[in-house]
């Protein structure tokens, strides 16, 4: 296969050979997981930093303004200047709060997203964690979140942070459903809860095509649901402005406010990439069958670049959604959950497994 | 079966309406022309202003250095927090009776909202908005100014 020159599994492998021949196994294991943890953490801030760019850059847009453009060419550096400003902002105690939790809160969240994201395949060898129960890994771990917002909201000793977190709480758990059993859709097709299994499942073409109606339906409600769950878009009443001030994390200042910001931008990031990973093809280029010149001229292309552009692409819908949509209230948000989404879940989750069971998918 | 049937084309409804939506937002995300935004201190030459801005009270002057205020005090009257001051003095004209004449037009830019009331009210059109908007100085005293220019006088014919 072509794939061979892009494959970085020989790659990983020599460090981890490397590592294991000069030392002991404990040692090379620790040694493994700060280099890890390390690149992650160093992915983790540029990227979050640019999506806050991005975000700001494509609502400019679509609102006919110019966005940010002081800052370096169109204004590139400025989340750069934002971060060295929440940096050096001072961080307010707040009377009467309960400090350990209060200064616990902010890590709970950024830890959830950061666990997440150790499961995800950037490309083919480029992946932290492969899990057999990869899906149910991420499912698991993304809805700690949750906790932290809860503890912030709580600990904070405000009305407003306490009704944005219970909010945010009674999202959350509910939306974690739809987008549970959207992607149960897909495992059942896949036949497999490993990542790896699924994206070298999708070699012959994307779970979005080869599943076709009942994929294109769960595509549909994992965005939706994914949306939701990351307290974004049209569905961020846990942190509505103009109701709640900022929700739960209203009484926080500089850097730990500064962790909520960035684990909320990290979280649609890892949601895009679960979006391009299983429904996608993650970073297997595209396929079609019986085009030989075509197939070829896409195996030539990165994997991690292709991974990079059908991310991009679903968060840019993600993006759209939240400046297109009004906020809904509280009651509309749990209608279309329970009366909408999670019907139509349960249903598509019948039809994939009939559609398998045929074998009428492609 | 009604109701299913309605169930499906209220979501369906419902996802073409969303559609819509986001076809008003992604047809602006890619037509970049559409952006309103002036970039101002780069376009400072060819800024143009609309015709409803008010930027600050000038009096209107002609090649002559004549104006039309008759020093009558309509405008300070009708000032809502005191931003104009007229000083006059009385001359005699030629015909030998005793008139009031401007001696000082003083304007306070700096307490003035810009309610345009003095040139609505000025029965003889002496004032105008000016379109300038670049007020900032370093010292308050630069806001006060005197309206009438030195040596200007009174239009012929404006006090009939």
């Amino acid at each position: 296969m072509k794939f061979d020159i892009y494959d970085l599994s020989s790659f990983t492998s020599s460090i981890d050979e490397a590592l294991m021949s000069s030392m002991s196994p404990f040692w090379a294991v620790t040694i493994e997981m700060i280099l890890i943890g390390v690149a992650i953490l160093a992915f983790y801030a540029v990227v979050g930093l640019y999506l806050v760019y991005a975000e700001r850059k494509i609502c400019a847009f679509m609102q006919c303004r110019v966005g940010p453009n002081r800052v370096g060419p169109y204004g590139f550096f400025q989340t750069i200047a934002d971060l060295i400003k929440l940096l050096l902002k001072e961080l307010i105690p707040i009377k009467n709060a309960d400090k350990l939790l209060f200064n616990i809160a902010p890590f709970i969240v950024i830890i959830a997203s950061f666990m997440a994201i150790a499961a995800i395949p950037f490309a083919k060898g480029l992946h932290a964690l492969d899990f057999n129960i990869g899906v149910f890994y991420v499912i698991a771990v993304s809805s700690m979140g949750v906790i932290g917002i809860l503890i912030a909201g709580w600990s904070s000793n405000n009305k407003y942070s306490l009704i944005g977190a219970m909010r945010s709480g009674a999202q959350i758990v509910s939306y974690e459903l739809s987008v549970g059993l959207s992607l149960i859709t897909i495992v059942i097709l896949a036949g497999s809860l490993q990542f790896s299994t699924i994206v070298e499942a999708q070699r012959g073409g994307w779970f979005l095509f080869t599943g076709h109606i009942p994929a294109i339906i769960a595509f549909l409600v994992f965005l939706v649901a994914s949306t939701a769950e990351t307290n974004r878009g049209p569905f961020d009443l846990a942190e509505a402005e103009s109701e709640l001030t900022a929700g739960f994390h209203t009484e926080y200042s500089g850097i730990k406010f500064a962790f909520f910001f960035l684990a909320e931008y990290m979280n649609m990031f890892i949601v895009a990439s679960i979006a391009a990973t299983v429904f996608l093809g993650g970073w297997m280029p595209l396929h079609v069958g019986g085009w030989e010149m075509f197939n070829n001229i896409m195996d030539f292309i990165s994997p991690f670049f292709l991974y990079a552009c059908k991310t991009s692409f679903v968060i840019f819908i993600i993006i759209l959604f939240k400046w297109t949509f009004p906020r809904l209230r509280i009651d509309q948000l749990l209608t279309l959950e329970w009366k909408y989404l999670l019907p139509i879940n349960l249903f598509n989750i019948i039809l994939m497994a009939f559609i398998v069971l045929k074998g009428w998918h492609f | 079966m009604k109701s299913i049937i309605n169930y499906l084309a209220e979501i369906f409804r419902g996802v073409y309406a969303l559609y819509q939506g986001m076809k008003v937002t992604g047809y602006y995300f890619i037509h970049p022309r559409q952006i309103v935004t002036q970039q101002y201190p780069e376009n400072r030459k060819k800024l143009e202003m609309f015709e409803r801005f008010k930027g600050e009270v000038v009096m209107i002057h002609d090649e002559n250095n004549h104006h039309r205020c008759t020093a009558c005090g309509i405008c300070e009257m009708n000032c809502p927090n005191g931003s104009i001051e007229i000083i006059s003095r009385t001359v005699i004209g030629e015909d030998g009776k005793k008139k009031k004449e401007i001696a000082k037009h003083i304007y306070h830019l700096g307490m003035c909202t810009f309610c345009n009331l003095c040139v609505k009210t000025c029965p003889s059109n002496a004032l105008k908005m000016d379109q300038t908007f670049e007020h900032a100085v370093f010292d308050r005293g630069k806001l006060t100014k005197i309206l009438n220019r030195p040596g200007s006088a009174l239009m012929k014919g404006v006090d009939k």
